[in-house]
């Protein structure tokens, strides 16, 4: 496919686990881990996809969603939130913030597989 | 006997031509006709009860005997009324606003309502009175002997009838005009406008009677004014030859007795309309004297003249019209007499009646009965019988004091000791009313010394006759003791007898009553009597103008609704309007209402206030010191209520302050506890996402690269390690904030702990890190948990491993001794951590930077808990390039020296 996914989150090890699962189904897998330019990230990279972890270094996954969805360029971006906190509040904050999907740690592989294949194919 | 028999019928006439007059004037004062009743003219007429038979025949007698001395009589009751601003004007004023009845009543009230004041002055003014009654009664019986013996011949100085039958009926016939018109109404304060009326019109008489003997002595007998004049001269009576210490004397004493005598307080307080009346008579009274005054020297002059030596100059009067055979004229000269005596008697018996029922009585009575007085009608009854019971006591007085005395003495002395005997209230009456320090027991003080001083030297000597002080005692002293002489006191002898006592007892009794006063203390309601009187004129408003029933529940509204509120006060009123079945929403003010309408109010200001309240609006009545103090009671319990209410009030609001912090608080740490559960589930949900997600990979892809797999499994692995020791940290910490720590402390060198820990940290730095030390500074010993201590520097180390950002990462650690302390610095050359940062660093799982290789965020928050453990610190140490922190902790001399 040939697509690109942008996974912004400060675990090497979780940024290891899941670049290994998304480049076998096909996705170019840039990461980045820190929350304060995460947005020019973006700007730079123009992802298909974006994988959001909500603790970052700098800044909160939150509001770098919030300021994503404030452009319009990526007002459709889909984005699926990761965060180690599996709240109701946290989901209810994700949502607010215009979230597409929300996933929480830990995860089966297959789950996060299943979740990145509806985030893209979803209008 | 027919002269006789035709005076006693002219008496009878005349006695019901009084009753008539008095009867009518009763009638129409009840129908509301009171303005003629009420004119400045009957006001002084009544006024001239001061010229009793005493000045009608004893003027003339005083005059035959001491010349002009019988002037300053009339001189000082002149001088009162001329000068009625000062003095009589006050007294009115006092005697309307405390609504006096009687001269006893205003002193007590002035002295806090004193009965036994009031007592003290009921007994000097019946004992002061009895002998004038006295004086009374022996005048119309004198005058009636001169009749009867007319008959054979003129009796020119007639015995005393022996069996007195002419004075008990006198006094009995006085007693029952007094019971009959004086005791009319309840209210000692009413009026009597019958009674005033009745002794207005004999005082018409015995003007009209004495200068009608008068004018026939100058034309008639002298022949003309000239003649008169020349006679006079020749007499010598009209020189001055009189004892200038004297003629003062009875000009003060007169006057003094003229504010005092309880018949004068009557007619000039007690019936008293309003002041206006007093600028009249303060000219027309004096003016009246005047005349009667008038032809008194000419009656003594011819009388002496005209009739043989030895003859009672006190009837002149009626023996030189008699002599001339003027019976017509001597019959209007005796109704003369007659109207003095009566006119005395009936008002001072009303006077006395009032005093003795109200102040010895009715107390008496009320405490016999056991204040059974409930029932109203009960009472009133029992008033007016002690009223009358006492007008006929005083009278009967009176008439004993006369059997029992033999009527012997010269009319004019009698009159003078009395004077003398109610002069003692002068002090205490005007001290009270124009000095606030006057207090009670001044009062007492005074009238007691003055009333005893009167008794034993004019008093008691005048009864004379070795009647109670034998002659012995009056010429020698009691026990011969020479200064107790009656008539020379304290030595001073030579005096005339009537100013010796008039002036040691007033002198005693004011000097008493001044020093009395100014070492003692007026009780709370003496002190507010003291005011209200002393300053009368400021106190006293207008004349109320009585409201219409409208306003006045208008106004009662007015006051409910302050008190009980709007809507309470307006239901009440409603609910009485429909009631009474009115429409409006205003009742009448009934009794009945107006009982209610005060319990309600007393919920809300106490039942003496509320009385009060509604009393003014309604009565329009001034409200009374007792109804005051009342108040002033209740005003301190609300006060106190109050003041309790608002200590309770602010022992509420600092509990209510401290639970709102208790709350607070525990919001807080509710708050904390949140934020660390959601820490520690990020914390342990981080490394089980990586473990979970390569396990699976491993599990699931058949092919993976060796190399692939070794990683993963080292993944996991290294993820594991991290977990266990968050657990263990965790763990650690819970431990150290919540106090089961065993502490194994021992003595041991800096320098060791310091190896130690190089060591134990190097293995997870894998030597990375340039650590630079200084031995020779380190041989400092501690006495602590070596353990504890190597664990805070273990971190320090591996902090700085961690994080230290330069490309040759360096950590110097260094050892010195500050006094007491050690302080070990760890000092490393990266970038430091930023200002804003180093406040939060001590916090549980507060991290700097990103991670690397996993730290949990526990670490400095367990080196600071550690730390303060072993009683020593851990803080971030300012200024230096890198991360710098610094531990303190006492060094084992230290300890040892303690």
């Amino acid at each position: 496919m040939g697509r690109e996914l942008l996974l912004i989150e400060d675990e090497p090890n979780i940024i290891e686990a899941i670049s290994f699962l998304l480049s076998r189904e096909g996705w170019r897998v840039r990461s980045h881990s820190n929350g304060l330019d995460a947005v020019d990230k973006v700007r730079a990279v123009r992802p298909d996809a974006v994988i959001l972890d909500v603790m970052l270094p700098g800044r909160s996954g939150y509001e770098i969603l919030a300021e994503l969805r404030a452009e319009p360029d990526f007002r459709d971006l889909p984005v699926m939130m990761l965060t180690a906190r599996g709240q109701n509040r946290d989901r209810e904050l994700a949502e607010q913030s215009g979230v597409s999907r929300f996933m929480t740690k830990p995860f089966a592989n297959s789950e996060m597989l299943e979740a990145v294949r509806a985030l893209v194919a979803a209008p | 006997m027919t002269t006789l028999n035709a005076l006693i019928a002219v008496c009878l006439v005349y006695v019901l031509f009084l009753f008539a007059i008095a009867f009518v004037a009763e009638r129409r004062a009840r129908l509301g006709h009171v303005r003629w009743l009420r004119s400045p003219v009957v006001y002084t007429l009544s006024l001239s009860i001061y010229c009793t038979a005493w000045t009608f025949y004893g003027a003339v007698g005083s005059a035959a005997r001491s010349g002009l001395e019988y002037l300053a009589i009339y001189l000082g009751p002149s001088i009162v009324m001329i000068g009625w601003w000062w003095v009589v004007r006050k007294l009115v004023r006092i005697g309307r606003a405390q609504r006096v009845t009687s001269i006893a009543d205003l002193v007590s009230a002035r002295y806090g309502k004193s009965n036994l004041i009031a007592i003290g002055v009921t007994v000097l003014a019946v004992v002061g009175t009895t002998p004038y009654i006295a004086l009374q009664l022996q005048s119309v019986t004198l005058s009636f002997e001169v009749f009867a013996s007319a008959d054979g011949g003129i009796e020119l100085n007639p015995a005393v009838n022996p069996d007195n039958t002419t004075a008990f009926w006198v006094a009995v016939g006085l007693s029952l005009f007094t019971v009959v018109f004086g005791t009319r109404n309840l209210d000692a304060n009413e009026r009597h406008h019958g009674v005033v009326m009745a002794i207005a019109v004999e005082a018409v008489v015995k003007l009209v009677a004495l200068l009608s003997v008068g004018i026939f002595v100058v034309w008639g007998i002298s022949g003309g004014l000239g003649e008169t004049l020349a006679r006079i001269d020749a007499s010598g009576l009209g020189q001055w030859q009189v004892d200038r210490g004297r003629w003062a004397g009875i000009v003060i004493l007169s006057a003094a007795a003229f504010l005092c005598l309880p018949r004068i307080f009557q007619v000039l307080v007690v019936e008293a309309g309003d002041e206006s009346q007093l600028r009249t008579a303060s000219w027309a009274f004096p003016g009246y004297l005047m005349l009667m005054s008038l032809f008194v020297v000419p009656i003594a002059v011819v009388g002496l003249d005209l009739l043989p030596e030895g003859a009672n100059p006190d009837l002149f009067v009626l023996t030189v019209p008699l002599s001339e055979g003027q019976n017509g004229l001597a019959a209007l000269s005796f109704l003369g007499g007659f109207s003095s005596a009566t006119s005395m008697v009936i008002v001072a018996a009303i006077a006395l009646s009032t005093m003795v029922s109200n102040h010895i009585v009715m107390p008496i009575w009320l405490r016999l009965t056991g204040g059974g007085a409930s029932v109203s009608g009960d009472v009133r009854h029992v008033v007016l019988t002690a009223r009358r019971a006492s007008i006929a006591g005083v009278v009967m007085l009176g008439y004993l004091y006369y059997s029992l005395s033999g009527g012997g003495s010269a009319l004019s002395a009698i009159g003078l000791v009395s004077f003398a005997g109610v002069a003692q209230v002068l002090p205490a009456l005007l001290g009270g009313i124009f000095w606030r320090g006057a207090t009670r027991s001044g009062a007492v003080a005074g009238l007691s010394l003055g009333f005893s001083v009167w008794l034993y030297t004019l008093f008691l000597p005048s009864i004379g006759g070795g009647g109670v002080l034998s002659d012995a005692v009056l010429a020698a002293g009691p026990g011969g003791i020479a200064w107790l002489r009656p008539q020379a006191l304290f030595g001073i002898a030579g005096m005339d007898p009537l100013l010796h006592a008039l002036f040691w007892s007033l002198a005693l009794n004011a000097t008493a009553f001044l020093v009395v006063s100014l070492s003692s203390f007026p009780g709370p309601i003496e002190r507010l009597q003291g005011a209200q009187f002393v300053n009368v004129f400021q106190h006293a408003p207008g004349p109320r103008s009585w409201a219409g029933g409208a306003a006045q529940v208008e106004d009662l509204m007015i006051m409910a609704q302050r008190l009980l509120g709007a809507p309470e006060s307006q239901a009440l009123f409603r609910r009485e309007a429909r009631r009474q079945g009115l429409r409006g929403d205003l009742p009448e003010p009934t009794p009945t209402f107006l009982e209610a309408l005060e319990r309600e109010l007393a919920g809300s200001v106490g039942a003496a206030t509320a009385h009060a309240m509604v009393g003014q609006i309604v009565g329009g009545m001034s409200v009374s010191v007792e109804d005051l103090m009342a108040v002033a009671d209740e005003s301190a319990q609300l006060m106190e209520y109050s003041a309790r209410l608002e200590t309770q009030s602010a022992e509420l609001s600092r509990t209510a302050r401290q639970l709102r912090e208790a709350n607070r608080k525990l919001t807080r740490l509710s708050v904390q506890k949140d934020a660390f559960l959601s820490q520690i589930s990020h914390e342990l949900r981080t490394p089980m996402t990586s473990i979970r997600a390569f396990s699976e990979i491993m599990r699931d892809a058949g092919t993976l690269a060796p190399e692939e797999q070794v990683r993963f499994a080292s993944i996991i692995h290294d993820e594991a390690v991290r977990l266990t020791r968050l657990l263990d940290d965790l763990l650690d910490l819970s431990v150290l904030e919540n106090g089961q720590v065993s502490l194994n402390r021992r003595p041991g060198s800096v320098g060791e702990v310091l190896d130690r820990a190089v060591a134990a940290a190097g293995a997870g730095t894998a030597g990375r890190l340039d650590i630079v030390r200084d031995p020779t500074r380190e041989e400092v010993v501690v006495d602590t948990d070596l353990d504890r201590l190597s664990q805070v520097f273990i971190n320090l180390i591996s902090n700085a491993a961690k994080y230290c950002d330069a490309a040759e990462p360096r950590l110097e650690i260094s050892v010195s001794v500050d006094g007491a302390q050690v302080v070990v610095d760890f000092v490393d050359n990266g970038s430091g951590i930023a200002p804003e940062a180093r406040d939060t660093i001590f916090e549980k799982f507060s991290r700097v930077a990103e991670h690397k290789a996993g730290g949990a965020g526990l670490g400095l928050a367990i080196c600071r808990q550690i730390m303060t453990r072993l009683g020593g610190s851990i803080g971030y140490l300012p200024g230096r390039r890198g991360a710098a922190f610094r531990v303190e902790l006492a060094h084992a001399a230290r300890l040892a020296a303690q």
